[in-house]
């Protein structure tokens, strides 16, 4: 495209990535296809307990399902849910993709995602996503998990990070109204969330988007608590917000009262020297 | 794979389908928004499938507060029983991969459903037109052989200018080359359209060269082009009805802004 002044700019697209696909594909090409796709799969592995369970035929039985997505959301459920010693490490779903690396110091399972479950009540699962997960295994990793899961009866919640500036309104949000949390449910969803739902035109992605999707069609009660937040990193002031979306599971989940958020805090890795 | 809602159980025979291509501008996305707005049109399912990337929402049609909390996915079913259309409304990219698959899981379920027609809402990159292209009106439409047994004459009446195909790298090329349908930008918009062709199903693309922007006017271009041809609007009681645009698109160009700047 070029501008007024004749300059020359590529043009990029909102909406579509290339022109054209190539429509003459070869066995090699094809081949290459089937070995990324297999090297892109999304892998569960479940303790010997659960897995001859799911061999036999039977599915978890779960009726909370709490699952973290995001910086702040892993680091609360670390610190006030699963750190007490009334839960069971039960798997792990390993994937990878570009961006999911393992970390030097981690190990391959504290880079994917974890799975504990309840000692005293073994309904209660949480599983914390430490990875991230791209855009074409979003569903695959949805199906293949909830696919462990007994629907009937079964609550999920996600607790979810963003930015700020994800957030669009109409009003100007001054700096002190971050963080803040919004809902989203599904339909089978019943009662009050503890916070206001989100507003259009916002929009909710990622795996929150993946499991409300899993969920509305397949009308499993479920709900997002999103939280925006302005700090790029992991803070407490952040985490404290999800303390609200407990308020109804206080019965099933006690959260660890004198958890030492701050001492949980690292400085996060920096990505780019641009802005030191 | 089409998953009905609740309490709802389609019958989609002798209906005519209206669905976007994901495509530059996403004109076509905002021309079926503009439809299900004003026609009120009911949700009557989803489709669930891997091919589009997941996202959630709240209600974007929503008039008041009672229907706002309503979730609403990527890929949703609207009808309007009355007027015998059935909109797919498509909100998120296809994933690069899978775009054939998705056109196939497309094809086979209009097939399966029995559409009477289907009309597929496109655009195209405006920098890609030739200089004919560039002298003439924005719009084009193509049909697949069943379709043009069945809408000839409504097409003739119309007047309507078909896609030109176009020599695949004019000058290097031998002249009498086979020219090809090209369609820059337009997403599944070819995919779709070969694919129809080839099982017999009766579809016609309509589309516009647009470029990224605000393509808000390129939608209600398209719709009322759309119009000219299927008459929603001209149905009793809707006779003296404009397009009437969603809640969702407020905010196009971001929050507001600090009142401090004052």
């Amino acid at each position: 495209m070029a501008t007024f002044f004749g300059e020359v700019l590529s043009v990029y697209s909102r909406a579509v990535e290339e022109d054209e696909e190539d429509l003459d594909e070869n066995e090699e090409d094809r081949e290459i296809r089937r070995e990324l796709e297999e090297k892109r799969e999304v892998c569960l592995q479940w303790n010997t307990e659960v897995s001859e369970c799911l061999s036999s035929g039977n599915k978890l039985q779960c009726s909370e399902f709490i699952l973290a997505v995001g910086h702040n959301a892993t680091r609360f459920v670390s610190k006030y849910v699963v750190s007490s010693d009334n839960w069971d490490t039960v798997g792990h779903a390993s994937l990878w993709n570009e961006r999911n690396q393992v970390i030097a110091g981690q190990s391959r399972e504290e880079s994917a995602c974890v799975f504990y479950r309840q000692k005293d009540n073994p309904s209660v699962l949480v599983c914390q996503v430490n990875c991230y997960i791209a855009e074409d295994q979003l569903f695959q990793w949805t199906e293949k998990v909830f696919a462990c899961i007994q629907p009937r009866g079964l609550s999920v919640t996600v607790l979810s990070d963003s930015s700020v500036a994800d957030y669009q309104t109409s009003d100007y949000l001054s700096s002190s109204s971050a963080p803040f949390l919004r809902s989203l449910h599904t339909s089978a969803f019943i009662g009050q969330p503890v916070c206001p739902s989100l507003e259009q035109p916002n929009i909710v992605t990622g795996l929150s988007a993946a499991v409300l999707n899993h969920c509305q069609v397949h009308h499993i009660s479920t709900v997002v608590y999103q939280c925006y937040s302005d700090v790029i990193g992991p803070d407490s002031v952040t985490m404290e917000t999800y303390k609200s979306a407990f308020t109804k599971l206080g019965e099933t989940i006690k959260l660890s009262p004198n958890a030492d958020v701050y001492k949980f805090i690292t400085t996060t890795d920096i990505q780019s020297n641009l802005y030191i | 794979m089409f998953v009905p809602s609740p309490q709802c159980s389609p019958s989609f025979r002798a209906f005519t389908l209206v669905m976007p291509a994901v495509a530059v501008g996403n004109v076509g996305q905002l021309a079926v928004d503009l439809i299900v707005s004003t026609l009120n049109m009911r949700r009557v399912g989803f489709l669930h499938t891997d091919c589009l990337i997941p996202m959630a929402g709240n209600n974007p049609y929503s008039s008041d507060k009672e229907d706002a909390d309503e979730l609403h996915t990527n890929a949703e079913v609207y009808t309007a029983e009355d007027l015998k259309l059935a909109v797919l409304q498509i909100r998120a990219p296809v994933i690069q991969a899978k775009s054939k698959k998705f056109c196939q899981l497309l094809v086979s379920w209009i097939k399966s459903c029995g559409f009477s027609r289907t009309v597929v809402l496109s655009s195209s990159h405006a920098y890609h037109r030739d200089d004919q292209q560039l002298r003439s009106s924005p719009l084009r439409y193509l049909v697949t052989p069943s379709m043009l047994k069945l809408s000839k004459d409504a097409l003739e009446e119309l007047g309507w200018s078909e896609m030109e195909r176009v020599s695949a790298f004019p000058g290097l090329t031998e002249a009498n080359a086979e020219p090809r349908l090209y369609i820059p930008g337009g997403g599944i918009t070819k995919g779709l359209y070969t694919d129809s062709c080839a099982e017999d199903i009766p579809l016609a693309v309509l589309l516009l060269f647009c470029s990224e922007g605000d393509n808000v006017p390129d939608a209600f271009a398209l719709v009322d082009h759309l119009n000219s041809w299927l008459h929603l609007l001209d149905s009793p009681g809707l006779e003296a009805t404009k397009w009437k645009s969603p809640p969702s698109w407020s905010l196009l160009f971001g929050s507001g802004i600090p009142p401090a700047l004052f």
